[in-house]
């Protein structure tokens, strides 16, 4: 399989208008009768949606929580950027654009990468317009913040909250075409299965999670937009219901995964407490605009950290990148605190943490002017670890936080499945193997704000022709007759272990061999070890109750049992790519000072899986990338 | 630490329900309430019982989809909390705990402490939102708003729509979670356009959705998570009668 994808031809700048001059147009009578299947309410989805039904498509919109508005956008604290340059620092579209390949370590496409910044101009005047409260300065203009990786403020905030601002921005604009009926909108459904008809996606199957009736839904194109898959690790920053469901089964219905196994890990979470714990939270990285990141000198430090003195305490990104210091991007300070960690420094009761310390920033500039930056967030670390960080710095440690991989697609946001299209964090494309921070909220509502009304309707001005499908047809059968296949396979193990139980042990696993550092020895121990998880999942499982009711459980199992398949691909992913390269890290590839060290002769590619069928290899396709317009240089933040 | 459960459990919205004990051990202090449900669903999954159903997703208070009420009190006994971010240790060892769902006659029950919030979504969806579709926006920097003004409308706007207010008002009005949209949209310039007809109809909404009348009690305020203030109320109110007289 020859990978296209599908980049214009031209200058740069040129690219995606040329693209939108030139995409085929569906006329308004006509859009009246084409149907989008959307599953995902998250920014992309529900931008998605909103922009998809203005334009008079009409709209199937899909998620598993109770409501549109609950989708996982709604934790994102830090911001979101945008090239506007309203500080006069020097930011320009271009500066943007190569600050985020860059960060993305020369790992993604330049023209996808480009289009990232140049719609993000559009994207604070639409949110804006739909009354999301950024941050002002006195004189009534947007302020902005700089946040990690870069040296310019273009970083757009409401508080601590702007991802659920930009979503209750994009959910209220969803809802209103529910009201004007072009949305119908399924809550509590998730999606078990893509239909495909001629090869072509048209149509999901999806379990009504409050019945647990099995439903069909037949569309003229589907779009997933299902976020991340971070919660592989089982300890994260996602949410619970957060899977890799929907992806996977697309997946094995044809579609190839893109490194999956390019994992961001956030340096600033709460450390894990104990065996219970369901998840790490995530304190905003725009913390470490004031925190000091340090650790003991001393090994075994039995005294609290107040009491230990200046010179006995090693700041150690601003030892090693003293450009950057404690804004050094996230897979180097995550993976710079994993080796202090790992070398016997870590702090608190499990060693497993580093200080992230404001002592200097509130002698300088005063507690007031702390707490009005930080309020929120100094105080949902007291609700969570009972502690204050007025007085004492907090304990901090890296986390699973970021698929940069995830479903394949084209210039295009379609997959290597006609009519299937992945949007948002569930699509590998313009993070690279590292995502910026605040990036993501904007790939996500670009892909749907503004990529997918030009990018669908040119796949739909083609498929006016095609004959419709209906729930009637054959394949829907078939893909239906599958899933209550699986679900019923699961309720019925009866075995003596909990899906939790699994899930925790995969997420050990992952986070041992196939986290902040992997050798090639690890992950075939990771591929061997899932395999002989699966089987006990397969042999142990036990889910209460039935597949015909309302069963958290079972949900649980279904996504674990998916998780299983997902985690053995990232292995091979990861395994494959002899090299370092942002948030995968090598051990067998780096400097003598312990740098990424990076292989552009042999792996500047996209690795793009194909599905062979259970218990075979995966195959690789890779997808060369071609820099025309930068060079590659070494990603160096010292 | 040791505990007495006593959890509503209940099959369907049809069937009858009752609160049902669970003594429950070795519970750490530092766990979080829903991890504590979790250790519970866990012995009661491999006892071959139904674990008790509950909504829950992000778990660190900014979703809105968790929410029982604690010893009778929404989210539990500490103020500007969700359930998903109270800790084992503000209970005493030993203790018993009573755990029952948010009650409100627009809040049908689904099962155990599964209730249908939907009506929230309808609410909104009757005009709480700007009529700014995709593309039509203008450069954000033509249209200045005082910080403060940007501020408040934030405060109001932060709500999460878990439905607290609604549980611990004993009239169930969601005057607290409307009121919080209304204020949100016409506090800015760019919301104000749509300003009259928007809380008309919510307010509309609101009763068709069958919640209670507010009579003023400000229970919602102090059982607010997010700590949304009943001046929002006081907001609507004020826009509502303007709208009608003038409207
Ligand atoms: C704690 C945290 C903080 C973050 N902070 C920032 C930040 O400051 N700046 C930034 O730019 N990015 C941030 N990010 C990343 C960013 O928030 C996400 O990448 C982005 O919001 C993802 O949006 P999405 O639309 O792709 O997915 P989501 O918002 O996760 O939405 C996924 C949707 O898919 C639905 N869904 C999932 N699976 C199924 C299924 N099988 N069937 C049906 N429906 C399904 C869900 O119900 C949901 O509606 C943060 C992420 C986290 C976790
Ligand atoms: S689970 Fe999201 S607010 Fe509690």
């Amino acid at each position: 399989m020859i990978l296209n994808a599908k980049i214009p031809d031209g200058p740069l700048e040129d690219k995606w208008t040329t693209y939108k001059e030139k995409a085929k147009l569906v006329n308004p009578a006509n859009r009246k009768k084409l149907n989008i299947i959307v599953v995902g309410t998250g920014l992309s989805g529900s931008s998605a949606a909103a922009s998809l039904a203005e334009l008079g498509y009409n709209i199937q919109s899909f998620c598993f929580q109770d409501s549109a508005r609950r989708a996982h956008s709604v934790a994102a604290q830090g911001g979101v950027n945008a090239a506007k340059n309203y500080q006069n620092d020097g930011d320009s579209v271009y500066r943007m654009f190569y600050d985020t390949l860059k960060g993305g370590d020369f790992r993604s496409r330049e023209a996808n990468v480009y289009r990232l910044a140049e719609c993000s101009l559009n994207l604070i005047d639409q949110a804006v317009a739909q009354g999301v409260p950024f941050a002002r300065e006195y004189g009534g203009y947007l302020s902005n913040r700089s946040f990690g990786g870069v040296q310019v403020s273009r970083t757009f905030y409401a508080r601590g909250q702007t991802g659920q601002q930009l979503l209750l921005g994009a959910y209220q604009a969803l809802i209103r075409q529910v009201g004007i009926g072009k949305v119908k909108l399924h809550t509590r459904h998730e999606m078990l299965d893509l239909v495909l008809v001629d090869g072509k996606a048209k149509g999901i199957i999806v379990r009504n999670l409050d019945t647990g009736d099995i439903e069909r839904f037949a569309a003229d194109a589907v779009v997933i937009a299902t976020g991340g898959f971070g919660k592989i690790y089982y300890l994260s920053t996602l949410a619970m219901g957060c899977n890799a469901s929907a992806i996977w089964r697309a997946h094995k219905k044809g579609a190839l995964m893109a490194c999956p196994s390019w994992t961001q890990m956030h340096p600033t979470c709460l450390p894990q407490a104990g065996d219970y714990q369901s998840k790490l939270t995530l304190m905003s990285e725009s913390l470490r605009n004031d925190g000091r990141i340090w650790v003991p000198k001393l090994k075994d430090e039995k005294r609290k950290a107040n009491e230990i003195p200046e010179e006995e305490r090693d700041y150690y990104l601003e030892r090693r990148y003293p450009t950057f210091g404690n804004l050094a991007p996230r897979d180097i300070s995550s993976r710079a605190a994993k080796e202090r960690i790992d070398a016997g420094f870590g702090v608190g009761p499990l060693n497993n943490a580093v200080y992230l310390d404001f002592s200097k920033a509130i002698k300088e500039q005063g507690i007031d002017k702390i707490r009005e930056k930080y309020k929120n967030l100094f105080s949902m670390y007291k609700k969570i670890t009972d502690d204050d960080a007025y007085q004492a710095p907090m304990k901090i440690s890296p986390a699973a936080h970021f698929s940069m991989g995830g479903l394949w697609v084209d210039y295009e946001l379609m997959t290597t499945i006609p009519g299937l299209f992945a949007v948002g964090e569930a699509n590998f494309a313009d993070h690279g193997a590292n995502r910026l921070g605040a990036n993501s909220l904007l790939q996500a509502s670009i892909d749907g704000y503004f990529i997918l009304p030009y990018t669908l309707t040119n796949y739909l001005a083609g498929e006016l022709k095609t004959e419709k499908i209906t729930i009637k047809h054959r394949a829907f059968d078939i893909a239906e007759a599958e899933v209550n296949e699986q679900l019923q396979l699961l309720v019925n193990i009866n075995g003596t272990k909990t899906a939790d139980h699994f899930h925790k042990e995969l997420g050990k696993l992952l986070y041992d061999k196939c986290g902040l550092s992997r050798t090639a020895k690890g992950l075939t121990e990771a591929i061997a070890g899932i395999e002989l998880l699966s089987g006990k999942f397969y042999r142990e499982l036990r889910v209460s109750g039935t597949e015909g009711e309302i069963n958290a459980e079972l949900e649980k199992a279904g996504r674990v049992a998916d998780y299983l398949e997902m985690a053995r691909l990232m292995c091979y992913d990861a395994l494959t790519r002899n090299e370092s390269c942002g948030a995968h890290f090598r051990e067998e590839y780096q400097t003598p000072d312990g740098e990424a060290l990076r292989n552009d002769k042999d792996f500047c590619f996209v690795s793009a899986w194909e599905w062979p069928g259970r218990g075979i290899e995966p195959i690789l396709h890779p997808e060369p990338l071609v820099f025309e317009f930068i060079k590659l240089s070494v990603r160096s933040y010292s | 630490m040791k505990l007495h459960l006593k959890i509503w459990r209940q099959r369907d919205a049809q069937s009858n329900g009752a609160l049902v004990d669970y003594d429950l051990d070795g519970i750490d202090q530092h766990m979080s309430f829903l991890e504590m449900m979790d250790t519970l669903n866990g012995q009661l999954i491999l006892n071959g019982d139904m674990p008790v159903e509950f909504d829950h997703d992000c778990r660190e208070g900014i979703c809105g989809s968790c929410g029982m009420m604690v010893n009778g009190q929404a989210h539990g006994p500490v103020a500007g909390l969700t359930v998903c971010q109270l800790h084992m240790r503000e209970f005493k060892d030993g203790a018993t705990i009573y755990v029952e769902p948010f009650r409100a006659a627009a809040f049908p029950l689904k099962r155990d402490l599964k209730i249908d919030r939907s009506a929230f979504d309808r609410i909104i969806q009757a005009g709480g939102f700007i009529s700014a579709s995709t593309g039509s926006a203008i450069e954000a920097n033509n249209l200045p708003i005082t910080h403060d003004m940007a501020e408040s409308a934030f405060d109001s706007a932060a709500c999460i729509g878990c439905g607290a207010c609604v549980a611990t008002c004993k009239n169930s009005s969601a005057a607290l979670f409307t009121s919080a949209k209304v204020s949100h949209l016409v506090k800015l310039p760019q919301g104000k356009l749509e300003a009259e007809k928007r809380v008309i109809q919510m307010v509309g909404q609101m009763d068709v959705e069958g919640f209670g009348h507010c009579s003023n009690t400000e229970a919602c305020e102090v059982k607010c998570p997010q700590g949304i203030s009943v001046l929002n109320i006081a907001m609507m109110n004020w826009e509502f009668n303007k709208s009608s007289l003038l409207g």
